[in-house]
């Protein structure tokens, strides 16, 4: 079938099987390989993506759901320019947010809608936000210190993480 | 030297990874990214039974739908490639990727389907029929142990891989000697590292030019070694690309079955071939599962707290094959005293085979449970003595003016100064308020307790284990190699072996090649060799690379600054010895003469005839650099030096549970750390944070358990819970630098660290919190429902 994706301010026409997850229609079809497949039933997070600005897990949507429908942000869509790092991205590397980086993209989803809504997150607010977001290296202390810093740096260029981004 | 040196350029300094970039844009380099034109997918077909004789298998139906190419059994597999390598002489255990004529676990895989897509392969792996008699099986290790046991390998006898007594020193004096005794088990259950991706790889057979061509997401030993060993090709004609990146490990990426799967069906259908598990196949049948321990101690110490001598039994269910799982019960030889001054211990290691899954190597390699069993016996002489936790391991610590320390089973630990650390920790965590603070929350009904862990982390990873265990093996080296170039235009590259798997080992080498020749990290560029251009590596395994990766990059840099010093004193009519060096400029020592960096490189590179007599051209040196203080066959008593050096962590952690609910919630964490010199502190913190939350996962949620119809029951994410951000709490560390006298830089591991001392810990916070109910817990992990079910039949006894 034939479905039409918007996916981080691109219109893309594909043409997937109806089972296609979404996951798959951005990695496989898009080329979108910065979102990653961890568990494929909704736990881990690894394949987190923004609908609409909203924390999504691209492996329980189908691609036919996000048919003309919801606007898709990837971890594409966060960085600035090649070689540029958005705020958000700059603070996981500051506080090395990260080891390996496999779920990293996940987290920085995740970080971005958290402080798109809340610029001013305490510990409990971003501990709660990443809760369904595993990492497996880091403990999440790091992760925790990148997004409290990435929080202050937004609120320095009084922006939200989109806005800083434009 | 107590303190961390402070002459540092760069080591030390908290600067930024060089990986992160690339991974915080979602740019980097994962198997699974890897997708040439002509790609086949596999996937497999799992046995449903734990124990069976395979009667036929009807690929007809598989293959008969559009899309599928081949559908691969046991027996064609068997019939091309050699079995893999065992760690130990036990030929009759033989393992191929896929089940030959018996299955011996439940999800062991029976056939490999390969299609166009990875959808197709899978509707088709439902389609192959597998017709089965099954047969009896064993989960047990202490049945399996036992002489007229079912032998899960007919042709190997039994289940036993290995059984051997090792005795340091005079045991059975020092037990009628002591005036106390206690004996007590305690079990380590089958938990694992769980990476977030899982196992993958892409093989791709070129027969044009005699290559195989392999992207994996492994981390492994002698990986392309074994896969041409087993698809019976020459090694040169395996090009693994280090520059994959592995998106966690933790040890148990070996993959080696994967590999010789996918690399047998590349060369017979002479196209790329694609194999990524998915979670299903990782949990039940990649190289996920870990140890799992049964230990029986004995422990003959003194009324004032002091351990004279200890006697452990380890008994490893090893799963179905043997692998290098035995190793586990070896590499902890090398610090089976822990921290303490116990004179002598007996030691009885056994591996047996299982209808479970295959045991691979976790993090710590065996040593986060034996240091789980040693601190119980800490906490155990405590109670039994009336002392306090913290005092009892003060008594019996390793005083710091006695290193080099040499352990009864003949490893000498390189340094430390385990009171100050534990010093540095009740300061930070205020010990009298921390009492405080657990019988406060007692007094408010819930059960609180405060847990302490003083562990080592050996590092630098030899193999000595090998000789130890399999006298058929005489391995000695376990070398890592750093080779550096510097082009015409005066950059410099260094490159490394192996792959990397979040270790930052390309900020660890540009930081300590940087040291050396005074040049910013940031400007040195640091890549993966495949294996064909690579020199010795053997896999950031161990704790190694801080050691052994950065052991061959000062050489090298050191080689290379030599070098340069000899081609500047020839313009200078000077010496080497007389050349000062520094930040990129040579000079005479009288300052009247000097070179600038590029002046020099350019001689190198364009002019001879400027170059000293006998050297070469070019700016390129190399260092394979053999493990300190290796090199030396174990003794016939069963005595080897192990690992060079012993990074030190103290735990204190306190928790509480409601008696009902029995859910921990963990209130303080604290962690004296001491690995030596820190080459990168972002990244040794990381290491330390995330050992301690895999070792809370251990101790509380994660195991790998299989019903009595020998299935698995945890095979999603779902029922093998990984802690959250919920469950682990804000971590204070508390530094401290003893230098390992052994190394370059004075570096220690600090990659398994954490993970070592946490599951003790968080046992003997919840032990402590049972205390008032009289009643101990003795398995990990610790889960909820049992906890609570205990402390329920403990109140029910004592109404």
């Amino acid at each position: 079938m034939k479905c039409q994706l918007r996916v981080n301010g691109e219109d893309h026409t594909i043409d997937v099987e109806p089972r296609t997850t979404l996951l798959d229609a951005l990695r496989d079809n898009l080329k979108l390989t910065g979102t990653h497949v961890g568990c494929e039933h909704g736990i881990c997070g690894a394949c987190t993506v923004l609908a609409d600005g909203e924390p999504v897990r691209s492996c329980l949507m189908l691609a036919a759901q996000a048919d003309a429908g919801p606007e898709i942000t990837t971890i594409e869509g966060l960085s600035t320019a090649p070689g540029e790092l958005s705020i958000i991205q700059d603070a996981f590397c500051e506080a090395h947010g990260l080891q390996c980086g496999y779920c990293t993209p996940g987290m920085i989803i995740t970080a971005s809608a958290l402080l798109e809504r809340n610029a001013t997150p305490n510990r409990d607010d971003i501990v709660d936000a990443i809760s369904a977001n595993l990492c497996r290296c880091t403990g999440y202390g790091q992760i925790v210190e990148a997004i409290e810093l990435a929080a202050e740096k937004l609120r320095q260029r009084n922006a939200s993480p989109s806005e800083a981004s434009q | 030297m107590t303190e961390a040196p402070t002459s540092f350029r760069y080591v030390s300094k908290p600067r930024r990874t060089q990986e992160d970039r690339r991974f915080v844009t979602g740019k980097g380099h994962f198997v699974a990214d890897i997708v040439p034109d002509n790609t086949l997918h596999v996937a497999l077909v799992p046995s449903q039974e734990p124990a069976a004789r395979i009667i036929s298998i009807d690929k007809s139906a598989a293959l008969a739908l559009p899309g599928v190419h081949d559908v691969i059994t046991g027996d064609e597999l068997a019939a091309a490639v050699e079995p893999m390598m065992n760690g130990l002489d036990t030929p009759a255990v033989k393992r191929y990727a896929m089940a030959v004529d018996r299955i011996r676990y439940c999800g062991e895989w029976v056939a490999a389907v390969v299609a166009d897509t990875r959808a197709i392969a899978e509707d088709a792996a439902e389609l192959v029929e597998l017709e089965t008699e099954p047969s009896d099986f064993i989960l047990d290790a202490e049945e399996a142990y036992r002489p007229d046991s079912l032998a899960v390998h007919e042709a190997h006898g039994s289940n036993i891989l290995l059984d051997r007594t090792f005795t340091w020193g005079p045991v059975e004096q020092h037990f009628s000697e002591s005036a106390r005794e206690l004996s007590f088990r305690v079990t380590w259950g089958r938990s694992s590292t769980v990476p977030i991706e899982t196992f993958g790889v892409l093989a791709s057979w070129d027969g044009w030019r005699d290559t195989l061509d392999v992207w994996a997401s492994i981390q492994m030993p002698k990986y392309a070694d074994q896969i041409a060993r087993a698809l019976r090709i020459p090694m040169n004609t395996v090009r693994v690309h280090q520059d994959v990146d592995v998106g966690g490990s933790y040890g148990v990426k070996r993959g080696i079955k994967h590999t010789v799967l996918a690399g047998y069906i590349s060369r017979k259908l002479n196209r790329p071939i694609r194999l990524i598990e998915d979670r299903l196949e990782n949990m039940r049948a990649g190289d996920a599962h870990g140890p799992d321990r049964i230990f029986d101690i004995s422990i003959a110490y003194e009324d004032d707290g002091r351990i004279r001598s200890m006697k452990m039994r380890a008994l490893d269910n090893a799963g179905a094959y043997a692998g290098r799982a035995p190793f586990q019960l070896g590499k902890p030889i090398g610090a089976i005293v822990g921290p303490y001054t116990i004179e002598s211990v007996e030691y009885q290691a056994i591996s047996v085979t299982t209808n479970k899954a295959a045991q691979e190597a976790v993090r710590g390699f065996g040593q986060a449970p034996t240091n789980y069993a040693i601190e119980t016996a800490l906490d155990r002489v405590a109670a039994a003595v009336g002392l306090d936790r913290v005092q009892i391991r003060r008594r019996n610590y390793i005083p710091s003016d006695q290193f080099p320390y040499l352990i009864p089973s003949g490893t000498s630990y390189d340094s430390g100064d385990y009171q100050t650390v534990t010093d540095k920790v009740m300061t930070q965590v205020g010990w009298d308020d921390l009492v405080r603070q657990r019988d406060a929350l007692r007094a408010d009904g819930q059960l609180a307790g405060i847990g302490i862990a003083a562990c080592l982390e050996p590092s630098g990873g030899n193999s000595s284990f090998e000789p130890l265990l399999n006298p058929a093996n005489t391995t000695t080296t376990w070398m890592d190699s750093c080779r550096i170039m510097v082009d015409g235009a005066g950059t410099v590259t260094a490159t490394i072996h192996t792959t990397s798997s979040g270790q930052g080992h390309q900020t660890l080498t540009a930081t300590i090649i940087g040291e050396v020749l005074e040049i910013d990290p940031d400007q040195i560029r640091v890549i993966h060799a495949d294996s064909q251009t690579s020199l010795p590596s053997n896999s950031p395994v161990g704790s190694r690379m801080a050691v052994m990766l950065g052991g061959a990059a000062f050489n090298a840099a050191g080689k290379l600054k030599d070098k340069l010093k000899r081609i500047a004193a020839k313009q200078f009519g000077a010496s080497p010895d007389e050349v000062v060096y520094s930040e990129g400029t040579f000079a005479t020592a009288d300052g009247d003469q000097s070179l600038g960096w590029m002046d020099v490189v350019t001689i190198a590179h364009r002019y001879f005839h400027l170059l000293p007599d006998g050297e070469q051209p070019g700016l390129e040196v190399t260092d394979v650099y053999q493990v300190p203080t290796g090199g030396g066959l174990p003794t016939e008593d069963g005595r080897v030096q192990m690992y060079p050096c012993h990074s030190f962590e103290f735990h204190c952690v306190l928790l509480s549970f409601d008696p009902i609910l029995a859910k921990p919630e963990i209130h303080r964490y604290v962690i004296g750390h001491d690995c030596g010199t820190v080459i990168n502190p972002h990244i040794v913190k990381g290491m330390t944070l995330g050992g301690i939350a895999h070792g809370i996962g251990a101790a509380l949620f994660e195991e790998f358990t299989y019903d009595d119809q020998g299935q698995m029951n945890a095979q999603t994410l779902a029922d093998y819970l990984l802690p959250s951000s919920h469950e682990i709490p804000a971590v204070e560390i508390v530094h401290h630098c003893t230098p390992s006298p052994f190394t370059v830089l004075g570096q220690k591991g600090s990659g398994e660290s954490g993970y070592l001392g946490a599951p003790a810990a968080i046992s003997g916070a919840v032990n402590d919190a049972l205390a008032p109910l009289g009643i101990t817990v003795d398995k990990l992990p610790i889960r909820t429902a049992a906890l609570s079910d205990r402390i329920a039949a403990a109140a029910n006894t004592q109404s």
